[in-house]
């Protein structure tokens, strides 16, 4: 399941620091192999005009095509803990990781932590997504964001509050007028999260 | 609406003779005898009237009843037999026309191939002979050249391209295992005994193997059209139908040639001699495409003065492509496919917007009619009792080992090349690639060459090759569309989602696309920033007019689209209240745009007072239809407040309006639609509303700061928090995650690109349009952001 060093062969012309951060996060499990890690550096690298090793805001606003992405700005958000202003290559990568697919083929292992890519995981990105005061609740404005942001501009104030409603409505279990990160997980659970949430060539 | 545009082929059938010329063209000879047979066995009577359908650039049809002058020509060269066939076109055509719901079971081409039949069936049983077949001559100089240029042009350059390696594999290596395993398939089973004793051997084999091998592009494009697949699946089975034909044609000669040579005097040398012909074809028929693509550019690139017959130019030197590489014994095919890939790019911007769509809409024109007449003309062909042999025992097994064979190489292929690929192909997608691969005309044409002394069984050969085409064009046809949804649905959940699930699946499809973008998966590439970096520097200089190059920022199209759009709506509101006199009132920022950014906009702005024209050749009526609001759908459902209709509306209302993410957009080749892309007006939507709520937030984040703080770009540490004002820093973190500073960097670099494409052109002109007054002033939000931070940062 992680990551064996003796097969990362590929040199690196990095600076100390983030050599040692990609072994650490070898360490943490993080489950992407060599090969990818490398791609992703390259990447890094490449976002991180300055080369001050991390990434800032607007060296994703760089990326032309998040600008049309409707919640673009949350996933760019997504990156950076709260307080912090810049990510480096580790959590970088640890974002990314979510995206993985799940690996089904080894058992869980119930002494070992959480892996990053399990559907827990994801479902907990998703809803960090939605949760922007990281209450643990998706409150109804919280939600309104949302979807004013993912439909077109033709639906009216009254059409979106309806909506939000009925989704509330539909999930919220304990008629606290939010969704509960489980309450969150119940409602997805016919959904297959990891189709859904996966990019495969972080095979 | 799908076949307006084909319609206009039949008032057109012959112009030779509708100029009163009594020369024929050597391209129909038989038709031109069979109306001086005709006009000796028939009696004497002018025809009554001919039916014309004249269609204008709107697509629009008019059917006019016209008695003619050139009537009595017609009827001088007695070409009733003529009248009939475009009669029955266009009587059927206009059936089909009103039953669209038809075509969308049976695919167009399926269709046309029964009405030539039934057309074949009217002229054997009028003529007791077929007077009409489809003779490789007409087929390869006349019909297919459109086809092909229509391809290229209109092709996805970039899909295609970044999925070119495995194009090239489908077409070069699987075309050669179909080619080889049919031959050498159907010689095993003629060895043993299969087909009775017929006069055939194995080069033979090998040369019908070969031609029976290649998928073909015009079937392919007429069945893919209905069934709505993902793009690189199309991509894959399209290229592979155009870029086979290099190999088609050579192992065709090759095998021609041995053929001729006797089974001999083949040895070693003679077949490293085909391998170098392949190589020698291929590229150079595509180096012959690209040379004609430079030509066309150039040309495009001086052409200002002589506007009107711009678009003539494209054409001729399409099909100059097209001849030059058949006079050198080239792939032809390849030749004016890629010319047409080549020239797309410089010549929609060199070109006037009017030469643009005039030359889209006569290609799509051309292609259409082209299309038809072959579909027709295959079916007519079928109708000739000379031709056909019937042999059981080749026909079946030819059938089995063409289906068989497909599916073993693309499966296998596509399992070698997912090792390689980023993304790989999935199950359901193999088995739709390889069930369509459609053979067509192009088998036909081949096959209808054979030289009859050196094949003896050549009737045999174009009795299967026509059986071959219309089992896959119609069976394979018809059965694509139900085997499609039959294989997605039994993946997809039965019931019925909910709204939260319907939401979070879309929010995933766009999370995957931002991750996707931000690992830069997808186009991330050294080579291909190589290419993008010599294009942009030297192709671009040479081949594209100065003021298109200045034209081409995509930020800058976009914005401009938008305050277009802005403008528009605003004088549509205008014009509702009374007047336009209430624009001046306003108060708004006046900004003088050119003294600003000293750019020169008249130069760079097209011109928008063309007709319904805008910059990305989209009528800008059709951007307009989308800014008028939609009926509130609750008002009318008031006095239903039941729990089903805000229900059902809930769900009609996220169906309807949810973004699409840019992975659920289909491909953009069609053949007969022109449309603007649905896609395109949401994205610029999405970024609209993205630059805004970035720009708001950056307004409302320099409110609450001291005017004479600097935006800060550099962090200087990276762990204390930022320094704006704490009293907003908890309501922005709702809107803005990462933080304010990050906010107005990220805005400010985001208008940072289109700046620097505005500070580059040096001039300044003093004129103005006042329409820019008007777009400036009505698009007061984003202007005053945008002065707001120039102020900041210019000073």
């Amino acid at each position: 399941m992680h990551i064996v060093i003796k097969l990362f062969g590929v040199p690196l012309s990095c600076p100390i620091t983030n050599s040692m951060n990609i072994w650490f996060s070898c360490f943490l499990f993080i489950i992407v192999t060599p090969a990818h890690i490398v791609r992703l550096y390259d990447r890094f690298e490449a976002l991180d005009k300055e080369k001050t090793g991390h990434l800032r805001p607007q060296d994703f606003g760089a990326i032309n095509r998040l600008a049309m992405n409707p919640i673009g700005d949350r996933i760019i958000g997504a990156f950076f803990s709260p307080g912090q202003e810049t990510v480096d290559f580790h959590s970088f990568v640890r974002i990314l990781a979510h995206f993985r697919p799940a690996d089904k083929k080894h058992p869980k292992d119930p002494s070992m932590p959480e892996p990053v890519n399990s559907r827990t995981s994801k479902l907990k990105f998703a809803f960090q997504l939605y949760d922007q005061d990281k209450d643990g609740k998706i409150s109804r404005a919280e939600l309104l964001q949302v979807l004013r942001s993912m439909l077109e501009m033709q639906v009216t104030e009254e059409q979106l509050e309806s909506i939000a409603d009925r989704t509330i409505q539909e999930a919220d279990l304990d008629n606290d007028d939010a969704i509960s990160f489980e309450e969150f997980r119940k409602s997805l659970e016919k959904v297959n999260i990891d189709h859904k949430m996966s990019i495969r060539f972080l095979r | 609406m799908s076949m307006s545009d084909s319609l206009v082929s039949c008032g057109h059938l012959d112009p030779v003779i509708a100029q009163g010329s009594t020369q024929c063209r050597e391209a129909r000879p038989c038709i031109h005898k069979a109306s001086q047979r005709m006009s000796s066995d028939l009696g004497s009577g002018p025809p009554s009237s001919c039916m014309h359908i004249q269609w204008d650039l709107k697509g629009k049809t008019k059917l006019s009843l016209n008695q003619h002058s050139y009537s009595e020509m017609l009827y001088e060269h007695n070409s009733r037999d003529q009248e009939l066939v475009r009669l029955t076109e266009l009587i059927t055509q206009l059936l089909v026309e009103l039953n669209h719901s038809l075509t969308s079971v049976i695919p167009e081409s399926a269709l046309l191939i029964l009405i030539g039949w039934i057309l074949g069936g009217i002229i054997y049983g009028a003529d007791k002979m077929q007077t009409f077949t489809l003779t490789p001559t007409v087929f390869f100089f006349y019909l297919l050249p459109q086809v092909i240029l229509d391809a290229g042009y209109f092709m996805p350059n970039k899909l295609f391209f970044s999925n070119m390696g495995a194009i090239l594999v489908y077409a070069v290596i699987g075309t050669c295992w179909n080619a080889a395993t049919v031959g050498l398939g159907l010689w095993g089973c003629w060895l043993g005994g299969a087909m009775g004793d017929i006069d055939i051997g194995l080069l033979q084999f090998l040369l019908f193997g070969s031609l029976i091998a290649a998928v073909d592009p015009v079937a392919v494009i007429a069945v893919f059209e209905e069934v709505h697949v993902n793009e690189v699946l199309f991509i894959m089975v399209f290229g592979e139908s155009l870029l086979n034909d290099g190999v088609t044609v050579v192992l065709f000669n090759v095998f021609d040639a041995f053929v001729s040579l006797g089974g001999a005097e083949i040895d070693a040398v003679e077949i490293i001699k085909g391998i170098i012909s392949f190589f020698v074809v291929a590229f150079g028929g595509s180096l012959v495409g690209i040379i004609f693509a430079l030509l066309i550019s150039l040309l495009t690139r001086c052409t200002k003065n002589i506007q009107i017959i711009e678009p003539g130019f494209i054409f001729i030197l399409g099909y100059l492509s097209y001849l030059t590489a058949e006079m050198l014994s080239l792939s032809a095919i390849l030749s004016i496919v890629f010319c047409g890939i080549c020239c797309q790019k410089y010549i929609n911007a060199n070109m006037d917007e009017r030469s643009v769509t005039t030359v889209r809409y006569v290609m799509k024109v051309f292609a259409n009619g082209s299309e038809t007449i072959i579909f027709v003309f295959l079916g007519i062909s079928a109708i000739d009792p000379a031709v056909w042999v019937w042999n059981t025992g080749f026909i079946l097994l030819t059938l089995l080992f063409i289906f068989v064979f497909r599916f073993i190489g693309v499966f296998l292929l596509t399992w070698i090349l997912n090792k390689y690929r980023l993304v790989p192909l999935e199950f359901i997608d193999q088995v739709v690639m390889s069930y369509g691969g459609l053979r067509g005309a192009v088998a036909y044409g081949l096959v209808a060459m054979l030289d009859e002394n050196k094949f003896k069984e050549k009737n045999l050969m174009v009795s299967t090759t026509l059986i071959v085409v219309y089992f896959t064009v119609m069976l394979q046809g018809i059965t694509m569309k139900p085997l499609v949804t039959w294989l997605k649905v039994k993946r997809a959940a039965v019931t019925e989602l909910t709204l939260a699930e319907k939401i979070q699946n879309r929010t995933f499809d766009h999370m995957l696309v931002a991750i996707e973008d931000i690992s830069g998966q997808i186009g991330h590439n050294y080579m291909r920033d190589k290419w993008h970096n010599f294009e942009e520097r030297w192709l671009c200089w040479f081949l594209m007019k100065p003021s298109a190059r200045k034209s081409r920022d995509y930020i800058f199209n976009i914005f401009h689209q938008l305050n277009l759009k802005d403008a528009m709506s605003y004088v549509k509101e205008g014009e509702r209240r009374g007047s336009l006199a209430f624009v001046r009132n306003e108060t708004k920022a006046d900004v003088d745009f050119n003294k600003k950014f000293r750019a020169s906009f008249s130069e760079i702005m097209p011109d928008i007072m063309a007709d319904n024209m805008g910059p990305d050749h989209v009528p800008l009526s059709s951007i307009l239809q989308d800014i008028v609001p939609s009926v509130c759908l609750v008002m009318h459902e008031q006095d239903l407040t039941m729990r089903e209709s805000e229900d059902f509306n809930a769900h009609h209302l996220l169906q309807q309006h949810l973004y699409r993410g840019r992975k659920q957009h289909r491909h953009r080749y069609s053949r007969s639609h022109l449309e603007t892309n649905r896609d395109e007006n949401e994205v610029q939507e999405i970024f609209q509303r993205t630059m805004r709520s970035r720009l708001e937030s950056f307004k409302s984040a320099k409110m609450g700061v001291a005017p004479a703080k600097k935006i800060q770009t550099k962090h200087q540490k990276k762990d204390k928090p930022q320094k704006m004002p704490n009293g907003n820093s908890s309501d922005k973190s709702k809107n803005h995650p990462y933080g304010d500073k990050g906010t107005c960097s990220l805005l400010f670099t985001s208008l940072l690109h289109y700046m620097k494409w505005l500070t580059r052109p040096p001039q300044l002109r003093g004129h103005q349009p006042p329409v820019v007054c008007i777009i400036i002033q009505s698009h007061s939000k984003a202007i005053s952001g945008i002065c707001l931070i120039l102020e900041n940062r210019l000073d």
